[in-house]
Order: structure tokens, then sequence, then C-alpha cells
């Protein structure tokens, strides 16, 4: 691991400044990946800049019904927390349903969002990587992925990676249409989190579009007010992370979808929010046909890898199923 | 890069300067002889170094040991309150909860603080009723809880039962 300088700072503006001025710097969370990262040498800061306890650890109303998460909000606390529980059972259930109860006592909301991909080519350093090392190819494309990106990957080029990310929280908040706090050296912003995470493109090093020195300081997640829910598929029956996940909302009147929340996990780059499906079943009737209908005109941009395909169907399923539970939870 | 810090384990706090990069794992292993935590994978996934962390089971290969001189750590030895074993202790060696013993400590630390996360009403992914407020640790549940924590020997044919019995006697078992 290569050496670092550790520092606490007073409040967020310090702790901002500090990492402003060292291009090499990290912000610390929970560390329960950028420590593991460190270790790898695929991390490798010259300052970590400890902000646990800088940002809130409280969940707080909003005016509107919603709830404001402190960056500093511990997995299982969140997942625990009663509020989050009754009006948003997506992002409870998808905080239960990723790592393991040691690692959701330690990882933060924040930490959470800015988790790297698990994909075995960026965490080897003796491998391959655009998203690690700039220009030095993608191992996964021809190797191995099947658990790899089957959207809006980058197939070829420079910019090559086929990477997913790895949140289960994060497919959750993207359906909530959750807001993101952030502090900054220029200030503060908020960012629509379908705005956090990128696709590769032609730079698949940057995960995100957040710059140097921004802490994330909360999470916004709206009123939501009807019925909501994740699945997620994954090779064993826990502590695994996912092949494929859906975070579903579903509002049903009088047989037909008035409103209608679907984003994907396991799928790519970024947490995938399936808006061609949600405009193919507004106003559709709230039927098993027309949920497998939607879910085909999602993913008929898929580009599936040699050994991925499965996915597809497998995305196709959890679609229909997921709005099917929802139908009858409405009932 | 040097740092002073002082770590509260098991009750006794100890003055220490450690490089920034050591694991709080590290520490308690090779500065302060407490072997209690293992080490396994040293990348939280195997939960063999599971310690208590203000009561809370984290993995201490995940933490760095700078971040934690304001804490109190406890490990599986500290459980055993003037060297009396703790009651999960007890009903391991009863069940006959492992094999070669090396997760136990890590797998002790992980019960006592999934039990205390049960007590307070938190819900689990194989929990039906997101809603409910009392937690009963059936079978299913103390498997998805504990699934942080692996034993290569494979006893968790035994180590759920002795979680179990523990369970019980602390209300949070029907």
């Amino acid at each position: 691991m290569r050496e670092f300088r550790y520092e606490r700072a007073d409040d967020v503006d310090g702790a901002v400044a500090l990492l402003a001025a060292d291009p090499d710097g990290a912000f610390l969370g929970g560390g329960t990946n950028l420590v593991d990262l460190m270790k790898l040498g695929v991390a490798t800061p010259d300052l970590l800049v400890d902000v646990r306890q800088l940002t809130s650890v409280e969940v707080t109303g909003l005016p509107d019904g919603g709830l404001r998460i402190g960056a500093a909000v511990p997995n299982a606390d969140l997942a625990a927390d009663r509020r989050v529980r009754e009006r948003f059972p997506v992002l409870a259930q998808a905080l239960l349903s990723g790592a393991s109860g040691q690692l959701r006592n330690r990882a933060t909301t924040g930490g959470n969002l800015l988790q790297r991909t698990r994909c075995g080519y960026f965490t080897d350093v003796t491998k391959p990587c655009n998203k690690r090392a700039p220009g030095s190819g993608c191992g996964a494309l021809e190797g191995v992925h099947r658990n790899h990106a089957i959207l809006g990957q980058t197939l070829d080029g420079p910019g090559a990676c086929v990477a997913t990310h790895p949140s289960d929280m994060a497919v959750a908040l993207v359906a909530l249409d959750a807001v993101v706090q952030v502090v900054g050296p220029d200030g503060e912003r908020g960012i629509p989190i379908r705005e956090l995470h990128r696709l590769p493109d032609d730079d698949p090093s940057r995960d995100t579009t957040l710059r140097h020195g921004e802490l994330i300081t909360a999470v916004d997640v709206p009123v939501l007010g009807f019925a909501s829910r994740y699945r997620k598929a994954r090779e064993r029956a826990s502590f695994a992370f996912a092949l494929v996940s859906v975070a579903a909302a579903l509002r049903v009147e009088d047989g037909v979808v008035a409103d209608v929340r679907l984003a994907l996990g396991g799928v790519a780059h970024a947490p995938w929010r399936a808006t061609a499906a949600e405009a193919a079943l507004r106003g559709q009737p709230a039927t098993e046909e027309a949920f497998g209908a939607a879910a085909d005109a999602e993913l008929a941009a898929a580009t599936p890898l040699r050994d991925n395909g499965f996915k597809v169907p497998l995305a196709r399923n959890l679609v229909v199923r997921s709005l099917l539970d929802l139908v009858e939870v409405a009932r | 890069m040097d740092t002073e810090i002082t770590l509260r384990v098991d009750g006794a706090a100890h003055p220490l300067t450690v490089d920034t990069r050591t694991t709080l794992l590290d520490a308690l292993r090779e500065r302060l002889r407490n072997t209690s935590p293992k080490k396994g994978c040293d990348h939280g996934q195997c939960g063999a170094c599971t310690v208590l962390l203000d009561g809370r089971r984290v993995n201490s290969c995940l933490v760095l040991a700078v971040t934690v001189d304001d804490a109190e750590v406890t490990t599986s030895n500290g459980l055993a309150a003037d060297g009396q074993p703790h009651r999960l202790h007890r009903s391991f060696v009863e069940h006959d909860a492992f094999q070669c013993g090396y997760c136990t400590p890590g797998q002790v630390c992980s019960a006592a603080g999934m039990l205390a996360e049960a007590q307070a009403g938190w819900p689990s992914h194989v929990t039906a009723d997101l809603d409910a407020e009392d937690v009963d640790l059936t079978d299913a549940e103390i498997r998805e809880r504990m699934s942080g924590n692996l034993c290569r020997c494979a006893a968790y044919a035994n180590i759920v039962p002795a979680v179990a019995a523990v369970a019980a006697v602390e209300g949070v078992r029907r």
C-alpha cells in the first residue's frame, strides 16, 4: 500500500479545501471499498481526509414527506429506519440485499454511491483495464465477463469498458429520483442521481460526474406515495453482487398503469433507469403481457457479450415479476 | 507515516504509534498481541476478523486503526468478562459449532452484534414483513444475518443451533 497522510478536518468546508489542494487525495468514509482497493494497489491516494464524522448520521424529514439522508448514515441504519421501511421499501430491500451485516454497519450512504466496480480486471493490477489504467485495454471484453454489462457499454476503442456498477442502494435511489447534495470548492449543488453515475463513453476512468474535491453531504429522496420493491438475482442466496436487479414502483388506477418507476442493476456501468419501459407502460393495462412488452422495449438496446446473454431474459423476467408483485401489493 | 493513537480494546487503553496504513486487525494482532480476531481473507469477505466497534460488528481488516482512536473495540476475548465465557462461547462449545476453530472468534463477535441488531428490531433480506415490530430469528434469519462469516470446515449445521439457543434465551426467537 502506498504511504499516505491521514487528516481530519473541523468541518465540511475544511475537508473540501484539504482535498482540493491535493489531486492525489481521497475522502475516506467507511472505507469498506477504498481500503480494500488500497490493499490491492488499485487506489493509491497520498492523502486520506476522513469525512465520516463531518457529514450527518441522521435521517430527517423533508417538508413534502420525503427524507434527507445524511451522507454518513450507515447502510445498516438506513435499512432499519422505520420511515424508510414504510415509505420506501424498495430502498430498505435494496440495502438489505447488499453486502453483509458487518459491511452494512460500516459502509456509508455517500460511500455506497461512490464504490467502484468489482470487475476482476479492474481489481487486478496485472491485467489490462481502461478504467484503472486508461489505454491499457479491456480484459473483460474477450475474457471473463459473465457478470458484466449488457447495456450502454463501450465495446471498442481506447475507452472500451463493460464493467457494471455494483451498488444495490443506488439502483433504488435512481428509481426514486433522489437528489445528491454535494459541497465542493465552487460551492454547493444538488445533482439528480441519474446525472451522478456515468456510462463509460470514451473515459471509463470516471465513474461519476463529481469534480475533484466535491463531497457528498446528503441524499434527498422525494415523496413517492405508491408501492415499491426491489428484486435481485445472484449466484448464491446471500452476500453476493447482483447478476441483475430491479427497483420498481407502480401505481395502478382502474387496471391501468398510472405511474411507474423502473431501474435495473447489474446491467450497465451506471444504475440503469428503464425509461423506454416506463414510457411503454404508462396508460397501458397492468397485465403480464404489457409488462413483458415494456421490458422488451427496454432490452431491445441490449448488446450482450459472448457469455452474458442470459442477463437479457433474466432482466425481462425480473421486471415482469416485480411489477406483478406490485399489482398484488396494491390489491 | 506514523501517527499517535490510543486504542481502547476489551476495556483497556493502549497508546500506540502506528503507520497510517495499519488496519485495526493488524494493530490488534501484531501490536497488541490480541490474536482473538483472525486474518482470513483480509478483504472483508470471510468475517474471521469480526470485532465489535462501539458495540457494532465490523470487519476489522477494512478499518484503518487511525480512524478508531475514539472508539471502544471488543474482541471475542473481551466478551469473556472476568474470565468467564460469554453465553455464546458456551453455546458454541455445547453445540460443537466448530471444527478447526479459526473462524470462531469472528463468528461469536458477529453473533453478538447480530443479536443486538435483532433486539433493536432490524429486519433482514429474508424478513417477510418489513414493518414488523419484533424480529423472530428463525434458522433462515440466522443464516441470512450470519452470511458475512464463512466457515471452511462447514460447521454451519451446528453454528445455527448454537446461535439459535442464545437467541431464544435473549427473547428474539420464538
